[in-house]
């Protein structure tokens, strides 16, 4: 496929004035590099690691709760430590470790995938990744404080939220640093998206994962200044004597449940379309086969985007709205379900008399569908408005939303770094320890995650430390499956840095068979800089 | 892959096979059907949805199992190049749609009977603390607080060396539970004094959040004699897995003879309410709290005033209800009372001799309750002052005070450690717990003599502070 620029591809490791200084350079160049770098794939680099120091450190939380609810009473933590351990895991899980992986391979991929060079805003895109690790030193060295670190959930509903001690205001800014990080990465795509493609590319030939990421970018933009205003008047509130959301002043408590969910669940979609768009690119290439409704995947992930921003109040129906509220946010939530059905339903035709393998990328891939499917079926009961009043806050609740996010936005991470890691580094992954990996995992996964339905519905109440003996048995089992799911990610782990050492097989530029895109015509490992000059591009490598 | 499908689909089908069984204690897997004509229906509802999942669960993942089974490069197969087809598309756009409307017309007229809490029988104001239930009965003039039972509680603590499963209903059992008649239609009007609560008891119907400047409303109408448990659903704080909810069902008689154990009157039906011994006495008593809550209805003004004209609405809808029940019993002090209590916004002072009253006959008639009123007639001991405070500061002031007692003063919440407070007048210390300053809340409501006295002895000899003094709860008594 040698439809790209000889010129663009070439990479030479000894010629320091073009290619990245490496550390055989010294240890302060090579930090200097890292610290000032503006290319796409370093900072896409940058931003993965940091997602999954984020996910180590969210887990090992989650294993501190699953700990202290192996058996009923109070065996290892305080209860106010707990309540910091369910809010931070949320806050780094979130913000720290599914929004920056996504921004990763945004910035990897994206440049590569549309044909340009870089990213619109390189110096941006800098800024925006660095400000992470200050905003969540800020937000764990909340933990070291006296009074501890925010206790209140990661929904920060005051009044309680107003209990908090000396974290709320380094709560506040903390969120503050990542929505401007966020903002800053959502700008810079969309402006690349729109500017910088290739001259053959419209808009409606884009891959599927560019066109979600431009969606999920927008949703970044409208939501995020949001939420930095809800947080900003619980900072004013406590600090500055306004009563925006305190009921003795005038103000109104369940008005900042309003404004934190409307930057909520546009914030759901914003974990799970880049996903829709992975499984997208991942599902056509091991079924050997285009995607099944290319354009009707693009009006549905667009559907999905609007319906976002108008039901919002789903996860607030017990607050007492009026009954006109609750029915429109309960029909309109169960409209959700339409475009979301036609995306499940065209992942499936898109398998449909393909010619299908099943290595570990596409593994993830289908576990995706799944699970995800499941939690989606889930979502659809929650909808009802009446019967959500019973699984409102409960551990079915909490079932759901795992089911979306840990099979759902994690598992399509992990299944774009098996696809895409041969490209990034040249090196193919084990492909044993990979499929390893994937069955350990979804096994562990519903070991951990499926019992807790059944808690919800016999009414555990989710967010407590402590609970009545008839939920003992399925919590033993869902903390064993937890342990189990954490300890299987260092088989991941060793894998990765097994590709990132070069050590393996070497990867052709292909590297699939049935990869069809613009990544796939450069070399493996991919050039420091590639597309220097627009790519004149084959019609096959087009959606 | 086809290992999770199939993992997957019988997890569902076990789920589906043991909601039609009857279900074991330990191993539930479905929701309750409760004892609610809407409890049923909203199980009805779960059941439809639940179905119709497993039914496009089965369609599409067994769909996909094929294609992964028959579809495989292994195997030989050649791929086909067909991508789109708007008529598949159109009608997977379409079918999902009219199911979602066949579910969504029972869902709404469920959802229709379960807001209208028009013409309840009676009307009970809950009030959720930090971390403890408040129940007032707007009809029949009962008031009480109902916490974690003290088994549960001493359990609960942190290597209490106590096995929750051998304690009854661990965190699941109150001191004073809520009582109510069976087959009446019971309106719970509810409140918050400081952050959020929610109340749930499942076999009675859903949750609705108690909000600090609201007043929501719920209600149910039990079907069946029994005791329902459940407890707070939003998270309120350190204590929020420690506030259950407990609610007896019984027979109308057992409901109007527990009203008169508990000094009330039970005027929720009329031919009981005349002619009854004791029926002046608690008119007498009603008085009274009526007067009373005149005045904490003005302190709390700013607190109640502010809920939406729903609430309000709904709050003068009880005023007339319960207006009307007192018509037909002829009882006008009682109708006074009902008057004045929907206006109250945050928990009242107890009246001392209803609160003895209520709890001595509690005990009698319950196992397992604790009488902390009737000890705080006698003399404690220092020990038992200070282990019981340092409970109470453990649950309550430690949030902010920190448990060593240096407090966040950055934060504004002074140490207290050598405080001014802890170490001063003594009088002055009762006082502040009682009243509250700044961000710190009144406790008058919520805490009673013995444990008052118990943290005031806490904090003035705990931390270094050594002051030596013993409170007693008598002298707490004399200030409220």
């Amino acid at each position: 496929m040698s439809t790209v620029n000889p010129t663009d591809t070439h990479h030479d490791h000894h010629d320091h004035h073009h290619g990245p200084v490496t550390l055989a350079d010294g240890v302060w160049p090579w930090m200097k590099r890292w610290i000032g770098t503006t290319n796409h794939k370093d900072l896409g680099t940058l931003y993965l690691i940091f997602s999954f120091v984020m996910l180590f450190i969210g887990g090992l939380m989650s294993l501190v709760i699953r700990a202290e609810l192996f058996a009923p009473g109070i065996q290892f933590v305080d209860p106010g430590f707990y309540n910091e351990m369910i809010t931070l895991h949320a806050l780094v899980m979130i913000f720290g470790g599914v929004m920056p992986g996504f921004v990763g391979l945004a910035n990897w991929m994206v440049p590569m995938m549309i044909g340009c060079s870089d990213l619109a805003l390189p110096r941006v895109n800098n800024w925006g990744f660095w400000i992470l690790p200050f905003a969540f030193t800020m937000l764990l060295g909340t933990l070291f404080l006296s009074g501890g670190g925010p206790a209140s959930g990661w929904t920060m509903y005051p009044p309680l939220v107003m209990q908090t001690g000396n974290a709320l205001p380094l709560m506040v800014f903390a969120i503050h640093l990542a929505g401007i990080s966020s903002i800053t990465g959502a700008i810079n795509i969309v402006v690349t998206i729109l500017n910088m493609r290739a001259p053959d590319m419209p808009l409606l030939k884009m891959p599927l994962f560019v066109w979600t990421w431009l969606i999920t970018a927008y949703l970044l933009i409208a939501v995020m200044p949001v939420l930095a205003g809800a947080v900003t008047m619980i900072l004013t509130d406590h600090f500055f004597g306004t009563t925006f959301f305190d009921a003795a002043g005038g103000g109104d408590p369940v008005l900042f449940q309003h404004i934190f969910w409307f930057f909520g669940h546009p914030e759901v979609y914003i974990m799970i379309l880049p996903a829709f768009g992975i499984v997208s690119t991942i599902i056509p290439a091991f079924a050997r086969k285009p995607l099944f409704g290319h354009d009707s995947m693009v009006y549905a992930v667009a559907s999905i985007a609007f319906l976002s921003f108008i039901v919002w109040a789903h996860h607030m129906f017990t607050v007492g709205m009026p009954v006109s509220a609750e029915l429109f946010f309960m029909f309109a939530t169960m409209l959700i379900a339409v475009p979301t059905g036609v995306k499940v339903f065209n992942w499936v035709a898109t398998m449909w008399r393909g010619s299908m393998t099943f290595e570990t990328p596409m593994l993830f891939a289908l576990g995706f569908v799944v699970l995800f499917t499941i939690g989606g079926f889930s979502g659809l009961m929650l909808a009802l408005t009446p019967v959500d009043f019973q699984y409102h806050d409960s551990y079915f609740v909490v079932a759901h939303f795992h089911y979306v996010l840990v099979p759902g936005a994690i598992f399509s991470i992990i299944a774009a770094i098996y696809y895409w890691i041969p490209k990034w580094t040249g090196t193919m992954y084990n492909e044993k320890l990979g499929q390893f990996h994937f069955w350990w995992s979804a096994i562990w996964i519903n070991v951990l995650f499926f019992p807790q339905h059944f808690l919800g519905l016999a009414g555990m109440p989710r967010r407590i430390p402590d609970y009545a003996t008839q939920f003992t048995d399925f919590n033993v089992i869902s903390s064993i499956g937890a342990l189990m799911f954490f300890l299987g990610q260092f088989v991941f782990i060793y894998n990765m840095i097994m590709c990132m050492r070069r050590s393996g097989k070497k990867a052709t530029g292909r590297v699939w068979e049935g990869a069809r895109g613009l990544e796939w015509t450069v070399a493996s490992p991919a050039p420091y800089h590639t597309f220097e000059t627009p790519p004149k591009i084959d019609p096959r490598e087009l959606a | 892959m086809n290992k999770i499908s199939i993992l997957s689909r019988s997890g569902l089908a076990a789920l589906g096979a043991l909601a039609v069984s009857p279900a074991h204690a330990a191993w539930t897997l479905n929701m309750n059907e409760g004892v609610t004509d809407l409890t049923s229906k909203v199980f009805g509802l779960h059941m439809l949805i639940f179905w119709i999942c497993v039914v496009i669960g089965i369609g599409v993942f067994g769909a996909m199992l094929y294609s992964v089974i028959v579809h495989r490069k292994s195997r030989g197969f050649e791929a086909s190049h067909f991508h789109e087809s708007t008529v598949v598309e159109i009608a997977w756009t379409i079918v999902p749609f009219i199911i979602l409307i066949a579910v969504a017309i029972p869902a709404a007229g469920t959802l229709l009977q379960i807001e209208d809490s028009s013409n309840p029988d009676m009307t009970i104001r809950v009030t959720g603390h930090q971390w403890l239930w408040e129940y007032d009965y707007v009809d029949s003039n009962v008031h009480f607080f109902s916490r974690l039972d003290r088994d549960s509680d001493q359990a609960r603590q942190r290597n209490s060396g106590i096995d929750p499963n051998t304690v009854d209903n661990y965190l699941r059992n109150v001191d004073n539970p809520m009582v109510v008649p069976v087959d009446t239609k019971v309106r719970l009007l509810l409140s918050a004094s400081d952050v959020i609560h929610s109340w749930w008891v499942p076999e009675l119907g859903g949750k609705k959040d108690a909000i600090p400047g609201y007043i929501n409303d719920m209600w149910f109408q039990a079907n069946e004699t029994g005791v329902y448990r459940g407890q707070c659903a939003e998270l309120c704080g350190r204590g929020h897995a420690f506030m259950p909810i407990v609610v007896k069902v019984v027979s109308q008689s057992d409901y109007d003879n527990w009203v008169r154990e508990q000094g009330g009157n039970p005027n929720a039906d009329s031919d009981l309410a005349t002619g009854q011994p004791g029926t002046n006495e608690a008119d007498a008593q009603a008085q009274t709290s009526a007067d009373e809550s005149a005045t904490a209805g003005d302190a709390t003004e700013a607190r109640t005033n502010d809920g939406s004209t729903n609430n309000e609405q709904a709050a003068e809808d009880s005023i007339v209800g319960t207006g009307e029940q007192d018509d037909q019993g002829g009882d006008n002090a009682d109708s006074e009372a009902a008057e004045a209590s929907p206006d109250r916004g945050s928990p009242q002072v107890p009246d001392p001799e209803e609160e003895d009253q209520s709890s001595s006959e509690n005990s009698q008639d319950s196992e397992g309750q604790q009488d902390d009123s009737a000890a705080a007639e006698g003399e404690m001991s220092r020990d038992e002052l200070m282990s019981q405070g340092e409970q109470v500061y453990g649950n309550l002031c430690a949030a902010c005070h920190q448990p060593d007692g240096s407090g966040m003063p950055a934060a504004g919440f002074p140490a207290m450690k050598g405080s001014a407070v802890a170490t001063g007048d003594i009088n002055t210390h009762i006082g502040q717990i009682l009243n509250g300053k700044g961000a710190m809340p009144p406790y008058k409501g919520t805490l009673d003599d013995t444990q008052i006295a118990a943290v005031v002895t806490y904090e003035r000899n705990a931390f270094g502070n050594d002051t030596g003094d013993v409170v007693q709860p008598s002298q707490v008594a004399a200030q409220r």
